[in-house]
């Protein structure tokens, strides 16, 4: 069971208490984008085994969007941060290296 | 290979048993093979035997990463079943079930298929609509399901609770030779029949890269050496996408953790697979009397093979009202695996965009039903470039948007 904290009201829960919504920090391709682009971007999911950066919602609670670092492999929560921002905040990131060391990041849009 | 007889078992009984041979060969991996098949699972093995069985290619090696069939071989709820939409798929999960029919005589291994029938309960009207025109479709297809009556159900599975009132039966779909087998001895038959080929099965060798040239698959590095091959097959269930990116090609799959459990076990009581979607719970009673209870998959990608507790708790408190007797069942074990779920939820059987190299995954929650199906179709199209049974499920299905969509179909994961 993940415990998270929705970083808009706060709370801290267990994850029955979100929802989870797939990939985080993906980019859109819409219209004048190239079937590559467009095809990456519907259907190539990144689908690490290791750190994951993701969306979660607080469904049963603020109803907010939120971010959150995580490994797929441990389920170690890195932490949450807001989903407005293209890539992870700096201080995730060097939370993640610091426990993490050697892993290699992906460009983020 | 010794044959496996009741003469045998006789001969056995009267030396302490002390004449039976390994059932499989473990060699020293050479330099160099024809085929590479990554994953000694149920579809990695049986690619491998329908490759020597049917096409005459002997000279090939199967890799395992842990030990055979310990991945999601080892960990599903053993249901076979064909009951599905969509022509490909129909095409595809019938020619497994109906090579089940004759699996042990062909494999000369007890897989203990059991054709005890499966049922898929319909509990809303949506389901009934849905299931209705599903066993038209499969009139059509030539795969043998009818839409059953509460009062069947009832008549067929005694311990069920028609009435609801939360979750009510008001029909089942029926496919009277649906039902089970034992999953490791699937796994097992099929390792004896390649090892009796001359093929190599290595365990406990894990691939740590997949070497190219020009475009085209030269070999792949383990922690047992380099081998070399003219052809690659990655049958990984969970790790495709891992692979892939060694090949340098991304997949449309996302990796879950799925779980099922087992209760102590029980006398006979229950003698057919009931699936209830609508609340994302079905069972069956093993052969030992257990009773084998499956949910829904999780929401988060996930490699732990294990999964989240809640979802037990939703399982079960749904499957309580439907059989009210499971109410006090002890649960013995629960376990998980993980699946590899593409965006349709059909799997991929295709060539990449590295010649050479194949690649079958996407079997999400439902693999296991398909084992002999998609061995019979990936070896075909390994040995030939394309395959009927295959054509339909190539990678470029997503980007022509030909999807083959079984989630919109059930309604549910399956």
């Amino acid at each position: 069971m993940l415990i998270l904290t929705c970083p808009c009201c706060g709370v801290t829960a267990e994850e029955t208490e979100f929802h989870p919504g797939g990939e985080a920090h993906v980019k859109r391709f819409g219209p004048g984008s190239n079937d590559d682009e467009f095809h990456s971007y519907l259907f190539e999911k990144v689908n690490p085994k290791g750190v994951h950066f993701e969306r979660w919602r607080h469904a049963n609670g603020c109803g907010k969007w939120f971010n959150a670092a995580r490994c797929t492999v441990t389920l170690e929560v890195f932490g949450t941060y807001s989903a407005q921002t293209t890539e992870p905040p700096q201080d995730i990131k060097d939370k993640i290296s610091a426990k993490r060391p050697g892993w290699s990041w992906r460009e983020f849009a | 290979m010794k044959r496996y007889s009741a003469f045998a078992v006789a001969r056995e009984a009267l030396r302490y048993h002390m004449g039976w041979e390994r059932a499989w060969a473990s060699p020293e991996p050479k330099k160099k093979y024809d085929v590479i098949i990554v994953g000694a699972g149920g579809h990695g093995l049986a690619t491998a035997y329908y490759l020597g069985r049917n096409f005459g290619i002997t000279n090939v090696a199967v890799l395992e990463k842990g030990w055979l069939g310990g991945g999601n071989t080892g960990r599903n709820t053993t249901i076979i079943r064909s009951n599905y939409l969509q022509d490909p798929s129909a095409a595809i999960y019938e020619k497994s079930r109906s090579l089940y029919e004759t699996l042990s005589q062909d494999l000369n291994y007890n897989v203990m298929y059991s054709p005890r029938g499966v049922m898929m309960l319909a509990q809303t009207q949506h389901e009934i609509r849905g299931y209705e025109r599903t066993a038209h479709a499969n009139a059509l297809q030539g795969v043998s399901t009818e839409f059953i009556s509460p009062s069947r159900v009832k008549e067929l599975v005694p311990i069920i609770n028609i009435d609801g009132p939360r979750y009510p039966v008001l029909g089942a779909l029926w496919q009277p030779r649906a039902g089970t087998a034992r999953h490791d001895a699937v796994a097992w038959g099929y390792a004896r029949a390649c090892s009796a080929m001359g093929m190599h099965i290595i365990q406990k060798c894990e691939v740590t890269g997949i070497s190219r040239e020009g475009g085209k698959v030269t070999g792949v590095t383990t922690n047992r050496g380099d081998i070399a091959c003219d052809k690659l097959g990655i049958v990984v269930a969970g790790h495709s996408g891992h692979l892939a990116d060694m090949a340098g090609f991304r997949l449309p799959v996302e990796s879950v953790a799925l779980q099922a459990l087992v209760s102590e076990p029980i006398k006979p009581c229950m003698d057919v697979v009931v699936m209830a979607n609508t609340v994302h719970g079905y069972m069956s009673q093993s052969d030992k009397g257990e009773m084998v209870i499956g949910g829904g998959a999780d929401g988060y990608n996930n490699f732990t093979q294990r999964g989240s507790f809640h979802h037990i708790e939703e399982t079960v408190r749904a499957l309580i009202e439907t059989f009210p007797m499971i109410s006090r069942l002890k649960m013995l074990r629960q376990w998980g695996g993980i699946v590899d779920m593409t965006g349709d939820r059909s799997p991929i059987l295709s060539r990449t965009p590295v010649e050479g190299v194949f690649i079958n995954c996407g079997w999400g929650t439902g693999g296991f039903k398909a084992i002999p199906g998609s061995g019979w179709g990936f070896a075909e199209l390994m040995a030939k470039g394309h395959a009927p049974l295959c054509d339909e499920f190539s990678l470029n299905r997503f980007r022509e948007g030909r999807f083959i969509d079984e989630s919109v179909a059930a309604g549910v994961a399956h």
